[in-house]
């Protein structure tokens, strides 16, 4: 009888288990696993001006891809805005996090100030920085204030020579950003144990360097990779502040030529050449490069979450 | 605080202003620029503020064909509300079912959604659209919902969250006869309120500032969301700009305003998502 009642237990969860898990399986089942795969054929296939798989061609795309000058100079075009932007956002989101976990007075005040950005889409973010902020013309606003100083307007998207649009493309995601990794870094300082700094101080440590650099850092380590991590991989995807502040597809429009992210550059394939299999191709040599840096950066820094 | 802390503080807190200040420089171009006139805007002479605020901007604004802006507020806002419920559902429902409900399959179902997980999503845009043509959905509302209701992320936090609840209450609910399904909506989900509202301001926030994948699927303009009307309008041939700056305002508006309402649960979202909670 209890063999009984236990097999119908069972038999219950399972049901159970599965009618709970069917809708969001189902969901990612046709929107991300049958797109790799559909994806993954389209790569093998010469797909012109259709959705569909069949004419297999091999590696073909893959090959097309990876000798086609325009994406692989967009390839390096990422990893440059990574090599900028990454480190930047973890120093600026670390230091304000440490200037606002200590400050005596506004600390919420503060704490908001930077974060409300979050709230702001990449695309209103880029209408400003374009057309106001680093406007080239003498109204806008950075060249107003340099213009006090006696500085002559600088055109700062349209040349290529100086390439100022670096600073505006990298100040416009640090601005969206840094304030959603400063909540992660207080979370993680607000969880290191004071007795830490109380030790350090009778020790004879003061605050600065030393206690930063051997206590509050170390205890960080896996809020750091974390911070890292996510930033990497959000980095490699940048579409939206290329797309809107240096133009879309072609190279005729805006000056989409000066830096085209992979993602730009695919979309223009795929939706404006309407090349799906070299679009999709395009896609997984993207994926593996996000794998293989992530991989490096945890070689170099760790994965987080198994210290402590 | 003693005196002496104070003082020392002093430069901190400088310093903190000063960011501050450079942080807020975008929210008053908006302003500004939205109620001045073309030529106030333009003028090589800066005023901080325009002497005669043109609230006209606002209602010529709604009357301009070019930028269907009615359109694009009720589209985000119904994709943003949709997207919000249903992934809400659908990721508590599949989270507690991985915490809480043995069966066989669950560490095979466990490792397919983490696997989902690890795929970078805006890499795999070319063959969703692909499939999103297939089914049908391009130039859609739904099209442009579906793949955002199904997150493996939320349904992993979910997960994480349900499996430190307290085993005892739903044992004593199993007791009093409730089935899985009246533990989930009357014992987990009435006690899930902080995960959910935390991820779904998230949810909601990340939906209405969406730009790539409405872009893709919104290729007609009734279907285009705020931001791809924002878009257009920004790369239009004849720049407006007072209109242009309307928008934008228009446009941030409301997420400023949930921001500033909702900001704990925010706050508490973006720990979740750091894995600081």
């Amino acid at each position: 009888m209890p063999i009984l009642q236990k097999s119908q237990a069972d038999r219950s969860a399972t049901f159970a288990f599965w009618a709970f898990v069917s809708p969001a399986l189902l969901g990612l089942t046709v929107f991300t696993l049958v797109p790799i795969v559909w994806g993954f054929l389209l790569s093998l296939s010469h797909a012109q001006n259709t959705i569909h798989p069949g004419h297999f061609i091999g590696f073909r795309n893959y090959a097309d891809l990876l000798t086609d000058e325009a994406f692989l100079k967009s390839l390096v075009t990422i990893v440059v805005f990574a090599v900028f932007i990454v480190p930047l956002t973890f120093a600026v989101s670390l230091g304000l996090a440490l200037l606002v976990n200590k400050v005596g007075w506004g600390r919420s005040f503060f704490r908001t100030v930077f974060f409300i950005p979050s709230a702001v889409s990449y695309v209103v973010a880029s209408l400003i920085w374009k057309v106001s902020l680093f406007n080239g013309l003498p109204f806008g606003f950075v060249n107003h204030l340099i213009g006090l100083f006696g500085v002559h307007p600088v055109a700062w998207i349209g040349t290529a020579h100086p390439p100022w649009y670096w600073l505006v493309l990298v100040t416009v995601r640090l601005w969206l950003q840094v304030g959603f990794f400063m909540i992660i870094f207080l979370a993680g300082l607000q969880e290191i144990p004071k007795s830490l700094y109380e030790a350090a101080s009778v020790d004879g440590a003061g605050p600065g360097w030393p206690v930063f650099r051997y206590i509050t850092l170390p205890q960080l380590k896996a809020t750091s990779v974390s911070v890292l991590l996510l930033n990497l991989i959000a980095a490699f995807q940048a579409f939206d502040e290329f797309y809107n502040i240096l133009g879309g597809s072609g190279a005729s429009i805006g000056n989409a030529s000066l830096a085209r992210p992979p993602l730009v550059y695919l979309y223009s394939l795929a939706l404006s050449n309407q090349d799906f299999g070299r679009g999709a191709a395009g896609g997984f040599i993207l994926t593996a490069l996000i794998f293989a840096v992530t991989l490096l950066q945890g070689r170099i820094f760790g994965f987080g979450g198994s210290e402590k | 605080m003693n005196k002496r802390n104070a003082l020392t503080s002093l430069p901190r807190t400088a310093w903190l202003l000063f960011v501050a200040l450079l942080f807020l420089i975008p929210f008053y171009l908006i302003g500004r620029n939205s109620l001045m006139t073309d030529s106030e805007i333009t003028s090589p002479y800066w005023a901080w503020l325009s002497p005669r605020p043109q609230w006209s901007n606002f209602s010529a604004l709604f009357h301009d064909p070019a930028a269907p802006m009615l359109t694009g507020l009720a589209n985000s806002a119904i994709i943003a509300v949709v997207t919000l419920v249903f992934q809400m559902l659908f990721s508590s429902m599949a989270g507690y079912a991985l915490a809480r409900i043995p069966a066989r399959g669950r560490n095979v179902v466990f490792f397919l959604i983490l696997a989902t997980l690890m795929i970078p999503g805006a890499v795999t845009f070319v063959p969703t659209f692909a499939v999103m043509a297939y089914l049908g959905g391009v130039n859609t509302r739904w099209g442009i919902i579906a793949p955002g209701v199904f997150s493996a992320f939320s349904i992993f936090l979910f997960r994480q969250f349900y499996l430190r609840f307290p085993a005892e209450i739903e044992e004593a609910g199993r007791l009093d006869g409730l089935s899985y399904f009246g533990v989930y909506w009357r014992l987990l989900l009435p006690n899930s309120t902080n995960i959910i509202m935390a991820l779904g301001v998230l949810t909601f926030i990340a939906s209405w500032n969406a730009f790539l994948w409405p872009l893709v699927i919104g290729q007609d303009p009734s279907a285009w969301t705020v931001q791809v009307v924002l878009s257009t309008f920004l790369s239009s041939q004849k720049l407006n700009l007072p209109q242009l700056f309307a928008a934008a305002a228009v446009g941030v508006a409301p997420l400023v305003l949930v921001f500033l309402v909702m900001q704990r649960y925010i706050v508490e979202g973006a720990k979740f998502s750091g894995g600081k909670e």
